[in-house]
């Protein structure tokens, strides 16, 4: 602080930002860079270990063995499934009233904004069926929760199998403590929205539905469950939810614990988790893994029902069966073991999980990097904004004090206050403007939708599509010289003063997204920070331009479409990752509007108008 | 609980009149004490001390209590015990009085678990023990079963040795039927050695459930997040013509601070205004609130009472041991005059069995019911007690210390102040010329 404070020694620090600002920019951008890739090696990336007690001592004895009658209940209930052509309701009713849980049901029904292509539906209607088995002796005060999202196509007939089958066999035991929920929604995430809304009381999405009969509590975990084979090569974890939100790492580990218990194969984002961690090869497939996960976590949607518990504090996650061409299977017996070891340890838990980390990063199922670790990252990118703020501020403030030294200006008038200087007023308009521009993009598509179909001859969804895109370049050919309108200013100060803001503006978002989630604000981080700091009115302004394209928040997510099929390993054509790129905004939309994800909402009234500021740099003359 | 369809098996074992108190006893000789706690878990806690002691009792006389094993018992959804002590006129004019002695014990079996899926039970599948002999002190040693018949059409079940006789009365407002074993019957048990009574379902009983009550209830906390919350509590009428009123008591810990004017009771979507309203709002650490309401329940409805709340920040030290566990918070409490299907004729006690003169009617066209609902498991927000929240507290620290310096700096100029060389001369010069507007020597 005494360096700072000293006038002196304080002008000469600020010559050394301001000379060396170039190079610190630089090196401080590749330490972010680099200092994520070097999370993959072991150092930085630790074993997993349970940290919770009431799950880590005591041994369960798996005794599930109705392998075949979970193949018999998957037969009729896909049976009568194909028969109605919807949710067998009354079947299900029955088969779980006669293995002895305690059923209701509810009907819900909603219209998305616009028709979902992707899921063929528009509106929507359906119903859940869940029976509770009542623990003895309890009072009904906590719950867990196995549930089957249900689509309408026919797959997952093999996890109500299973779900069915467990029913009946948990039912027979003494030692619950919790009661246990068994929950086959329909419309898949829908449904399980509509119910967990009921269950809680809320509604958040504008669902409509009819209230629950029957509670049990507070939920505790939850585990859904995909499953569209009798035999499974390997089970696939998902834990990413909505908004990124992520469950406790304990509800991770315990599915591990129990996969090597069984001996079941077990993937993390369709990966096996690489042996040798020493050599180069086990990182590199880990860096794989973990940057799979960050596009999965920084996308925002469920991935998997489980999703939408965590919005309520209930860890959840999805057990996917993968039956691929292996030779090795397990049949469900297996499948049915590992959940029923996890459910009886979960049945164990005298506290909500919170003993281990709720905000990590995973390069592999048994490896984590922990929120201490891999904020550094994020940390350096926004210190370029910082540093290149830092230097426009030292510039204006240097302007002001170099115009008044050789000018000399005599006269009565005192010197204006550096604040002052920096002429806030010519601000206003872009900055309304450029906000103008965000919430047209948030409001208009959905909102113009009938009025684009009358006009032209395209569907709902495309038109809600087409105007988004249609607005955002719109964006761009915006009136951006309504400086010299407003203000007389030297023209340098303008937009030097314009760019402040922005990086003070872009740089406050971007901590505050990876605050709440990390792969989203990182990604954001990387591709933004270079443009938005070259961006001035000088120099090569078609290379800038070109940049500054190419790092916008649409282009990143066309680009993180591609990355991500290409770690995949299912590379995409031009053509496809355009439809899929279209597809996915008609996606963010939805899923904004059905399950609340704000990744929509914060590109739009956010990111956008902030990065229309630089665009407007940029063209300042 | 309803899933199981459970069996309520109700034992009552009498040492009355006729046992302990039978000549004047002297004052002490049953000395007790009795202490009861309600526990926000929705038990009751009742802590008797007598001189003697009952199981003890109980195991060496035979009879009925053969059947109390323990492992059995423990192997059920639900047991409570209770003890009931009250004063009994000797005759008709009251000049003296006795005390009676009821300990009772209600035990219910699950009987998916015992009948391996299906309903019928039979004595030896639920305590793994027959009735072999009456109590050799006992004056009266019965077995009721409810053989009611909801279905009107025919009979569905049959118990198995026939009963010798049946009786029928009002129990909570409807009328039942109850096969009667008498053990002091010799042919009873003379017969095989041993009585084990069986009930067997003719057909599947799915829709053999007995009604549900007219008056049930359930409550739960609606909301997300650990700001705030709603507390709701469902009250279910389900006759079909009568309404009645429910008086409904809650009492809420203080760290759920309840908004009153958010209080809504809605019934068939219309607002429903109680009659009475008493409210005693919380004191912080003292007392919790408490909410008492008188309200009317149309016929075949479902009301809605809820009631938003603020969850408070404890002090570090209000924190249970395990506070991630949750808050409990106590069931709500109603009673209710539930209108009678069938209109009861008042009782004669030393006549008709025991679990019927346990809570006698003093009016036949409706009976007393009180329901506990539900507790409810509330979160509060509640700090990392670990590692991590001792970091928290450290960087706090050390970002506030480091925010004061960087304020500091922020918002003060520095000038580097010239040393003052200037004399007397030159000051004057300067001032003079400032006063005609030309920049200082």
């Amino acid at each position: 602080m005494g360096l700072l404070s000293d006038p002196v020694r304080r002008r000469a620090l600020a010559r050394l930002v301001l000379r060396l600002n170039a190079p610190l920019c630089v090196l401080s951008y590749v330490a972010g860079i680099a200092w994520f890739l070097a999370l993959v090696f072991p150092p930085l990336t630790q074993r997993t270990y349970m940290s919770e007690n009431a799950m880590g001592s005591t041994m369960v004895e798996e005794q599930f063995a109705g392998g075949d009658r979970a193949r018999a209940f998957a037969r009729d209930f896909a049976a009568h499934r194909k028969k109605s052509g919807a949710l067998p309701v009354a079947w299900l009713e029955r088969t779980m009233r006669s293995a002895g849980l305690e059923v209701h049901t509810q009907s819900f029904s909603r219209k998305l904004p616009f028709p979902d292509e992707t899921h063929e539906r528009y509106m929507v209607s359906g119903t859940n069926v869940y029976g509770i088995l009542r623990a003895p002796r309890a009072a009904s005060t906590e719950s867990l929760v196995l549930t089957v999202p249900c689509g309408s196509d026919s797959t997952n007939s093999q996890a109500v199998g299973l779900l069915l089958a467990l029913a009946a066999h948990f039912r027979g035991q003494i030692y619950w403590a919790k009661d246990i929920i068994f929950l086959v929604t329909e419309h898949d995430l829908l449904g399980t929205e509509a119910w967990l809304e009921a269950y809680h009381d809320v509604n958040v999405t504008g669902m409509q539905s009819s209230p629950l009969q029957g509670r049990a509590g507070a939920i505790q975990a939850a585990v859904a469950l995909e499953l569209s084979s009798d035999v499974v090569t390997s089970l696939d974890v998902a834990v990413e939810g909505l908004n990124g939100q992520l469950p406790n790492l304990d509800l991770l580990n315990l599915f591990q614990t129990f996969c090597q218990k069984g001996g079941l194969l077990c993937t993390l984002q369709g990966k096996l988790q690489p042996q040798d961690w020493t050599s180069l090869d086990g990182p590199l497939q880990g860096l794989q893994t973990l940057l799979l996960m960050v596009l999965r976590q920084a996308s925002g949607r469920p991935h998997g029902s489980h999703g939408l518990f965590l919005r309520y504090r209930v860890e959840a996650l999805t057990l996917r069966g993968i039956n691929s061409f292996r030779q090795y299977k397990y049949d469900l017996v297996a499948v049915g073991k590992a959940l029923e070891g996890m459910f009886r340890k979960l049945n164990h838990l005298l506290e909500r999980l919170h003993q281990s980390f709720f905000l990590y990063l995973l390069p592999a199922l048994s490896r984590f990097v922990s929120i201490g670790l891999y904020m550094p990252a994020a940390g350096f990118l926004l210190l370029v904004l910082g540093l290149k703020a830092l230097e426009l501020w030292m510039q204006l403030h240097e302007a002001e004090v170099g115009l008044e030294e050789p000018g000399g200006a005599p006269g009565p008038s005192v010197p204006l206050p550096p604040s002052q200087g920096v002429g806030l007023a010519s601000l206003v308009a872009p900055l309304l403007i450029s906000q103008a521009m965000g919430l047209a993009l948030y409001v208009l598509p959905v909102l113009g939708q009938h009025v684009a179909t009358q006009h032209f001859p395209v569907a709902e969804a495309e038109a809600v599509v087409l105007t988004l895109l249609a607005i955002y370049a719109a964006g761009l050919a915006l009136p951006h010289n309504t400086h010299r309108v407003v203000s007389t200013q030297a023209p340098d100060r303008g937009w030097m003063a314009l760019k402040l803001v922005a990086l003070i503006y872009l740089a406050l978002q971007l901590g505050c997204i990876a605050l709440t989630n990390f792969s989203l604000g990182f990604l954001l981080a990387t591709t933004m920070v270079p443009a938005a700091a070259l961006a001035k009115p000088h120099g090569p302004r078609t290379l800038y331009a070109a940049l500054l394209v190419l790092t916008s928040p649409a282009a990143t997510l066309l680009g993180s479409l591609f990355l991500w099929r290409e770690l995949q390993e299912a590379p995409l054509s031009l053509a496809e990752g355009w439809q899929l790129f279209l597809a996915a905004l008609a996606q963010g939309v939805l899923e904004h509007h059905t399950y609340g994800a704000l990744l929509f909402p914060l590109l739009s009234l956010g990111l956008y108008p902030c990065w229309l500021l630089f665009w407007n740099v940029l063209f300042w003359k | 609980m309803a899933a199981a369809m459970p069996l309520a098996l109700l034992v009552l074992l009498l040492l009355g009149p006729r046992g302990w108190c039978l000549a004047e006893p002297p004052r002490d000789s049953l000395r007790e004490e009795l202490v009861i706690t309600p526990l926000p878990s929705g038990d009751v806690a009742a802590t008797f001390q007598f001189r003697t002691r009952w199981d003890s009792e109980l195991q060496r006389e035979g009879g009925l209590s053969v059947l109390l094993k323990a492992d059995r018992l423990f192997h059920t959804s639900y047991h409570s015990q209770a003890v009931h002590i009250r004063p009994v006129c000797r005759n008709a004019r009251c000049t003296s009085i006795s005390w009676e002695l009821r300990q009772t014990l209600s035990v219910v079996f699950d009987a998916f678990i015992t009948g391996q899926g299906k309903k019928d039970w039979s004595l030896f599948r639920m305590f793994s023990r027959t009735l072999t002999e009456p109590c050799p002190l006992a004056s009266e040693s019965r077995v009721y079963v409810d053989i009611t018949n909801y279905n009107q059409d025919n009979e569905t079940l049959e118990v198995n040795p026939p009963p010798t006789t049946t009786y029928q009365d009002i129990i909570l407002g409807t009328r039942k039927t109850y096969a009667i074993y008498d053990l002091l019957d010799t042919a009873m048990i003379n017969n095989s050695r041993n009585l084990n009574i069986q009930l067997k379902w003719k057909r599947p009983p799915e829709n053999e459930a007995p009604p549900v009550p007219f008056l049930h209830a359930q409550r739960y906390v609606s909301g997300y997040g650990l700001q705030k919350g709603e507390l709701s509590t469902l009250l279910y009428n389900t006759h079909p013509y009568r309404a009645f009123p429910v008086l409904l008591l809650d009492t809420v810990p203080w760290y759920l601070r309840l908004y009153v004017h958010t209080l809504t009771i809605t019934s068939k979507g219309k607002e429903n205004k109680p009659s009475y309203i008493h409210y005693q709002p919380a004191q912080d650490r003292l007392q919790p609130h408490l909410l008492e309401m008188l309200i009317q329940l149309p016929a075949n409805s479902v009301t809605k009472v809820s009631i938003q709340f603020e969850r408070a920040l404890l002090k570090w030290t209000e924190y249970t041991p395990d506070p991630n566990h949750g808050f409990y918070v106590s069931p709500s409490v109603l009673s209710a005059l539930v209108p009678s299907v069938v209109a009861a004729k008042p009782v004669d006690w030393e006549e008709s069995p025991l679990f019927n003169s346990l809570f006698p009617v003093s009016d036949g066209s409706n009976y007393f019911v009180r329901l506990y609902t539900e507790p409810l498991l509330v979160n509060l927000p509640t700090p990392d007690f670990s590692m991590p929240y001792n970091v928290i507290c450290l960087t706090c620290t050390v970002v506030a210390v480091c925010y004061g310096s960087f304020y500091n700096l922020l918002t003060r100029t520095f000038h580097i102040e010239e040393p003052r060389t200037g004399s007397l001369a030159k000051r004057l010069a300067n001032l003079i010329r400032r006063a005609r507007g030309v920049p200082p020597l």
